[in-house]
């Protein structure tokens, strides 16, 4: 198991998910989870995890989220297992009850959360509701003698170059300097926005990083103030990406709780990077934002706003390294979390092409840290995470939500363009499995071959009109009936395009038949797979992740459907509504993580 | 039930198997020795339709021609004569028992049946096994052509008994494959337990099953990704029809065009990571573009792995669940290709990290049709006897190999054959086997060893023409005697040559197997023991000497005499007609000597030399009982064993002395070796008594093989060497303690000995010719 970033540490860093009003539509959601009680306040408005009291140095607000709002105390000694459990990073946890009674305080409105998006529509910040509540600690220090020249509001910034040197690693110019806080209690945002960059890789900085016309005492004055800040937020803007064969997610925490001072320290192309994030939902020829994906009223790190979801196809990797190069988004010092095996790949090209330092990640601990994560913070009220009901009945099959309240363990299957399969038995305790090349890569590439087509969407529609039994075999074409010696229904596909095997049969069949026989093969096989590996495991429920379940409900039903029917009903399968985007997400996640790591 | 066809199959017996290729099909020309065999008297039939290929299977009696020895009656007489033979030798017919089996290719399925039809003597046969998936289309023509009832068999029943039966009873069945490896073949000793195992079918789908006795199995699990989906899947990316260009297509692609690999998603930093940078991310997943052509052999490469590696995680999945590390596969997707064994075993060590090892049978083809055969047979029950793959008519393993020159494959591509032997009696391991799982009787494998397989098949080449001429002079009134020998020479030189091109063609190649190919080739020709006359006369010659040696061993103080029988051991052994260097003097100078042999054996010490020892063991109480496996008629057996044997039972040792079931070169038979001490009890007082008091017993091998091999032998003997409590086993020659058991590991003590008559064995063991092996070995405690 690749670890690319060290174990160890504490994660004082904190999440919340505001209690909105939206989730009040939600109230009445059925938790899925069979015989767990039906608490309303479970699931919905005012659940989430808020601040982790400073005073817990290392509190895991991940854990936090896992333990699950307003979870009782079964799910929080649930957490003090596995976290024992999980040696590598070791963590402690808040007390349940202070937890349970942080979550129960509502925060923010509705209005917040709607506003800035019209605003952003209309290419234009609106302060006015950001302005509150304001971040504690904010805008109250006194001066900096490290900041070399202290901005006047409205003052150009963020091009020239007494302004770019000047500049704090966030993208804000720096505030005036107080000696850190030592906070007993209170949300992390309080010592916020000390502009310090990852302590701990000091040669991941570049060079212009320092005022260079500084003196040495300054800097070193500078460096160490850093170095004694315990409790950072990573600067903006803050991205996750996950770059994988066929695609690149990215997620984008949008702040929506800039306020006035903020704003205006706020460089410019800082600015102009979240405006055209958050106004297009679509990027270039291929960037798409799933506008329905998106994470309203978060709060990550202190701060609120929302997380975008973005993705585009792996080969445009180099455009937007291009991009990024052109927009100097190196001048906002960011760290850039990366994960995938893209974080590899193009690692040297975002050095050498954008002069940006990515930080690379362990896919899979990103994709299960990201998938906890979002499950803890629900999707906008409601469940992130749900089944099928009646798998093996079509008629009565329908999507229910499910409670992953206790996921563990479960089976994790991601399904990109290849298929890795995970057991996890707590939040940092898991194991890779087995993994299968024949993956959503391989239904997309079989489909061009066979069709012609060119898009994933294009061959799911394809797919959603084609009939498979007309070029697989079933058993009834061999046997001419069920196989009863074995138990096998005549229905059953003895033979992927078996039928292909006679000539006539390969000119007789469309394009759909062919599309549909590639999904049905390529899932069939995930799930048999995955079947197989519950079983070794010893582990009932299985969690289906990843792009290729994007708009493929012939591939859920499927997978529900053999899940349970080949276990007689021991299987379950669980999928979630970000399918894709964990591995994004937990990148993300390790950026506050890392500025906090000492 | 009548037989509409007697009239004219009455016609057809008399002219036996030899004609009427007319009545095939045009297009294919048969070599009517070679196939169909027996056909007149062929007693039940089973046919295994699948998708492409057509395997059938009959019973059938094979009539031998057997020589058989008879004593004279010696009453009322005392003297003998000189010249007198000892015995007389009488060529008789013999009928055995042999299963055949035919694969042939689906198109030809109708000419077959009509030259079946045309054949078939039997009227007794109402009935055919049928199984595979094309039974029930064809049940029609089949009944229609044969007139017999298609009994339906399943298809998954008739694989396992198939397969249980060839583990059992081919030496060598199962092999691993190994891909670097020169030859690619690994072939597996028999295991005396064969189960539990899981097989691995794949045929147009995937069926697996656990396989846990005889009887009891399970399907466990299957996978529609299988032998169909690589065809009909790679006919719809390639538009190539057949399956065997697909595969042909596929060993030449590289998949690496159109396989997303770890190092495609991880650029050069896969080394870094210390991951596989070829490992397959995604099957197919750079085809997922509009602006690239694909080559045919690149998808078809593509097809392939992912295919078997699909297959190979399954297989691994459930040995895992079932804890079972033996996987064998099977069907047409495997069926002998070395590209889909290769891929496949490459999976199945890259998924359970070598835990698991991926088996491949050398008659999996036949699996259907020997299992339906079975089925069909039960009332005779055919488990109860032991078979023996009968060399001289069954195909190469790699017939069928696509990567084969395509003339290679015309002829035996389209025809495979299997023949195996009723063995008349049933075979066991012998119960002294310190280790039965590990025992292998072969010191040296030729497949893996190229310089010994160079020399041994040259000089069984070399050997050829003798073994011929010896053959002919065998029956000097036989009319087709020259005939006969020369079909021999063609069948046995074109073995050789297949051995040559595939030394793994018919198991692990070793010296034994190369002997017992020439035995079943000469049987094939109704040569049945080409050395009948000459053991006939050594053992007059050497029956005549008995009293000498024996009175002149007597004088002997009691530590000489024990070296002097070793000693007469020895020369005795030079006396072997199987040794090209022996059977040239033997030619040159028929009455090179007892003496004289001993004079030529070397001097102690001698090459391998534990006699002092053995000595040592001499001086102490006797052993309780010994068996003895002896070698070769004439000298040998008279003048060297049955003093050794006198010399032991006068210690107060018993003795059962094992002797070949049937001829092989000059090798004692046990029938001779009974007419043998028959005479010998005339002359010694001391053998006299000692078989009329069983305390010299002559039991059989239950082979017929020049050499030895330990774990398929009488179960009589096995029973008796229990029942006597065997301490001590000889074994003497060097097919049977040299070419094989020299590291045989017994749990009692044991004597090997052997002269080396050959110069290059003898080199290479660090001696010269006639160097001496005499190894005695005490199991440690």
């Amino acid at each position: 198991m690749l670890k690319l970033v060290g174990g160890g540490g504490g994660q004082d860093w904190a999440c919340s998910v505001a209690g909105t009003s939206l989730g009040g539509e939600e109230a009445a959601f059925e938790v899925a989870r069979p015989g767990a009680r039906g608490k309303a306040g479970d699931g919905s408005p005012g659940w989430g995890c808020a601040g982790i009291p400073d005073s817990e140095p290392g509190a895991g607000v991940l854990q936090a989220g896992a333990v699950g709002p307003a979870r009782g105390g079964q799910g929080a000694e649930e957490v003090g297992e596995s976290a024992g459990g999980g040696e590598e990073r070791r963590v402690r946890h808040p007390q349940a009850p202070a937890l349970r009674l942080l979550n129960r305080k509502p925060q923010g409105g509705s209005g917040e959360i709607k506003t800035p998006e019209n605003d952003l529509q209309r290419g234009r910040l609106s302060r006015g509701p950001r302005a509150a509540p304001p971040a504690p600690g904010m805008g109250d220090r006194s001066g900096q003698p490290e900041r070399s020249a202290p901005h006047s509001p409205g003052a150009p910034v963020g091009t020239s170059a007494a302004a770019v040197n000047g500049l704090l690693h966030n993208g804000f110019h720096p505030p005036p300097v107080q000696p850190p806080l030592i906070c007993s209690r209170g949300p992390v945002g309080g010592n916020d926005a000390v502009p310090q960059r990852l302590p701990l890789l000091p040669e991941l900085q570049p060079q212009p990083l320092l005022p260079q016309h500084d003196s040495p005492a300054k800097k070193c004055r500078l460096r160490r103030r850093m170095d004694s800040g315990r409790k950072n937020r990573p600067p903006f803007p803050w991205f996750g990406m996950d770059i994988g064969g066929t695609l690149v997610k990215l997620v984008y925490f949008e702040p929506k709780d800039i306020t006035a001072e903020e704003e205006q320290e706020e460089v410019e192309n800082l600015k102009s990077i979240r405006k055209y994030l958050t106004s297009n939902t679509a990027y270039g020829k291929t960037g798409i934002r799933d506008v329905h994906l998106e994470l309203k009223n978060l709060t990550m790190c202190g701060r609120k706003g929302n997380l975008h979801f973005i993705r585009f196809p792996s080969c445009a990797m180099h455009r937007f390294i291009q991009m990024g190069s052109e927009k100097n988004f190196s001048s906002l010092h960011t760290t850039l979390c990366a994960t995938g095996g893209g974080a590899f790949k193009f690692e040297e090209d975002f050095r050498m092409i954008a002069d940006l330092q990515l930080h690379k990640l362990d896919e899979l601990d990103c994709l299960i840290q990201g998938l906890l994560y979002v499950d803890s913070v629900g999707f906008n009220g409601k469940p992130e995470c749900y089944y099928f009901e009646n798998p093996t009945n079509p008629e009565l099959c329908q999507k229910k939500p499910y409670c992953l309240d206790n996921p563990y363990p479960m089976l994790l299957v991601n399904m990109g363009s290849g298929v890795s399969i995970l057991a996890v038995y707590s939040k940092d305790n898991y194991k890779r499995v087995t993994g299968t090349s024949l993956g959503g890569g391989t239904f997309l590439g079989l489909c061009c071959l066979l069709t012609g087509c060119e898009t994933f969407e294009e061959a799911l529609e394809m797919a959603a009109k084609g009939d498979s039994t007309n070029v697989d075999k079933l058993v009834k074409d061999i046997y001419g009936g069920d196989y009863e010696r074995f138990g096998l229904q005549g229905s059953a596909v003895a033979s992927s395009f078996g039928n292909m095997m006679s000539k006539e049969k390969r000119d007789s069949i469309s394009k759909e038949d062919l599309a549909r026989a590639t999904l049905v093969t390529i899932t069939n096989n995930i799930g048999s797979i995955a079947r197989m590996c519950a079983l070794n495991e010893n582990i009932d429920r299985v969690v289906f992740v990843g792009n290729f379940l994007r708009i493929n409900m012939v591939s859920m039903k499927l997978l529900a459907y053999a899940m349970d029917f080949w276990s007689k009903g021991q299987l379950k399968a669980l999928f979630l509504e970000h399918e894709g985007y964990f591995g994004a997400v937990g990148a993300l996640l390790e950026l506050f993580k890392m500025t906090d790591d000492k | 039930m009548s037989w509409p066809g007697t009239f004219k199959m009455a016609e057809c017996g008399a002219s036996g198997s030899g004609s009427s290729g007319d009545s095939l099909d045009k297009s294919i020309t048969l070599p009517p020795d070679e196939i169909f065999r027996n056909l007149e008297n062929a007693k039940r039939f089973a046919i295994d339709i699948g998708g492409s290929l057509t395997k059938l299977a009959y019973y059938s009696t094979v009539q031998h021609k057997v020589a058989k020895v008879r004593s004279f009656d010696h009453s009322g007489k005392d003297t003998e004569r000189d010249h007198e033979p000892p015995y007389e030798i009488s060529v008789q017919e013999e009928i055995t028992a042999r299963l055949h089996f035919i694969k042939f290719e689906n198109t030809y399925i109708e000419a077959c049946l009509d030259f079946i039809k045309d054949h078939l003597v039997n009227t007794e046969t109402k009935v055919i096994q049928a199984t595979g998936g094309g039974a029930y289309k064809f049940k029609d023509l089949i009944e229609e052509k044969l007139q017999l009832k298609v009994d339906k068999e399943d298809v998954m029943t008739c694989l396992i008994k198939g397969c249980n039966f060839v583990l059992k009873n081919i030496p060598h069945e199962a092999f691993v494959y190994q891909k670097d490896s020169d030859p690619e073949f690994r072939f597996q000793t028999n295991h005396p337990h064969i189960f539990p195992y899981l097989l691995v079918n794949i045929g147009s789908g995937v069926s697996i099953v656990k396989v846990e006795t005889e009887d009891r199995f399970e399907w466990v699990g299957g996978s529609s990704i299988g032998g169909g989906t690589f065809w009909g899947l790679g006919a719809l990316l390639t538009k190539t029809k057949k399956f065997d260009e697909l595969l042909h297509l596929a060993s030449r692609g590289q998949h690496s065009n159109v396989d997303m690999l770890v190092r495609d998603v991880y650029g050069g930093a896969h080394q870094t990571l210390g991951l596989s940078g070829n490992l397959i991310a995604s099957s197919f997943g750079k085809s997922a573009t509009a602006d690239q052509e694909f080559s045919k052999e690149d998808m078809a490469k593509s097809l392939l792995h992912m295919i078997s590696n699909d297959i190979g995680q399954l297989a691994c999945l459930h040995a895992r669940l079932h804890s079972l590390d033996r996987v064998y596969f099977g069907g047409f997707f495997i069926r002998g290709h070395p590209v889909t064994m290769r891929t496949i075993t490459y999976s199945i060590n890259f998924f359970s990290k070598g835990e698991v090892q991926a088996l491949f049978l050398r008659h999996e083809g036949y699996l259907g049709a020997i299992g339906a055969f079975l089925k069909g047979a039960e009332q005779d029950n055919p488990n109860q006897y032991s078979w023996g793959e009968n060399y001289a008519g069954s195909s190469g393993l790699m017939s069928t190999s696509p990567e084969l020159g395509p003339a290679q494959r015309a002829r035996s591509g389209t025809f495979d054959l299997l023949e195996m032997d009723r063995l008349e009696r049933p075979l066991v391991n012998l119960p002294l086997l310190l280790d039965p799982p590990s025992y292998v009787p072969d010191t040296v494998d030729l497949t893996d060893d190229a310089l010994a397989r160079k020399y041994w098949l040259t000089c069984f080449e070399e050997a050829l023409d003798g073994v011929v001429k010896r053959a002919v002079a065998s029956q000097p009134d036989s009319v087709d005697a020259a005939e006969r020998a020369e079909k021999f020479r063609q069948k046995y030189w074109n073995k050789l040559q297949t051995l040559r091109q595939q030394p793994f063609a018919y198991g692990t190649l070793t010296v034994r197997s190369l002997l017992d190919t020439r035995e079943h080739c000469l049987n094939e020709f109704n040569f049945p023991d080409p050395y009948s006359k000459v053991k006939q006369r050594e053992n007059g010659v050497a029956l005549r000497c008995f009293p000498g040696v024996v009175r002149s061993l007597d004088t002997l103080g009691w530590e000489e005499r024990q070296l002097a029988l070793v000693k007469g051991l020895l020369a005795g052994n030079v006396f072997d007609w199987g040794a090209k260097a022996v059977s040239d003097v033997l030619e040159s100078d028929p009455y090179f000597g007892f003496e004289e042999a001993k004079r030529k054996l070397q001097e102690r010490p001698w090459l391998v030399d534990s006699y002092s020892k053995w000595l040592q063991r001499l001086k102490g109480p006797p052993h309780k009982c010994a068996l003895i496996f002896a070698d070769n008629s004439g000298i040998d057996i008279i003048l060297g064993v049955f003093p050794f044997v006198r010399e032991l039972l006068l210690r107060g040792t018993e003795v059962i002395l094992a002797c070949n079931s049937g001829p092989a070169l000059n090798d004692v038979t046990h029938s001779e070796s009974l007419i043998v001490a028959e005479r010998i009890a005339g002359m010694d007082p001391v053998v006299h008594s000692a078989l009329r008091e069983e305390r010299l017993l002559l039991v059989q091998t239950g082979s017929s093989s020049p050499c030895l091999d330990l774990s398929r032998l009488d179960k009589g003997l096995a029973a008796l060497v229990r029942e006597r409590g065997a301490d001590l086993v000889v074994i003497e020659g060097m097919g049977r303690a040299v070419h094989t058991n020299y590291h045989a590991a017994l749990c009692c003590e044991s004597l090997k000995l052997a002269v080396i008559k050959n110069a290059w064995l003898a080199e290479r063991l660090g001696g010269r010719l006639f160097s001496v092996i005499f190894k005695y070995e005490v199991p440690a405690e």
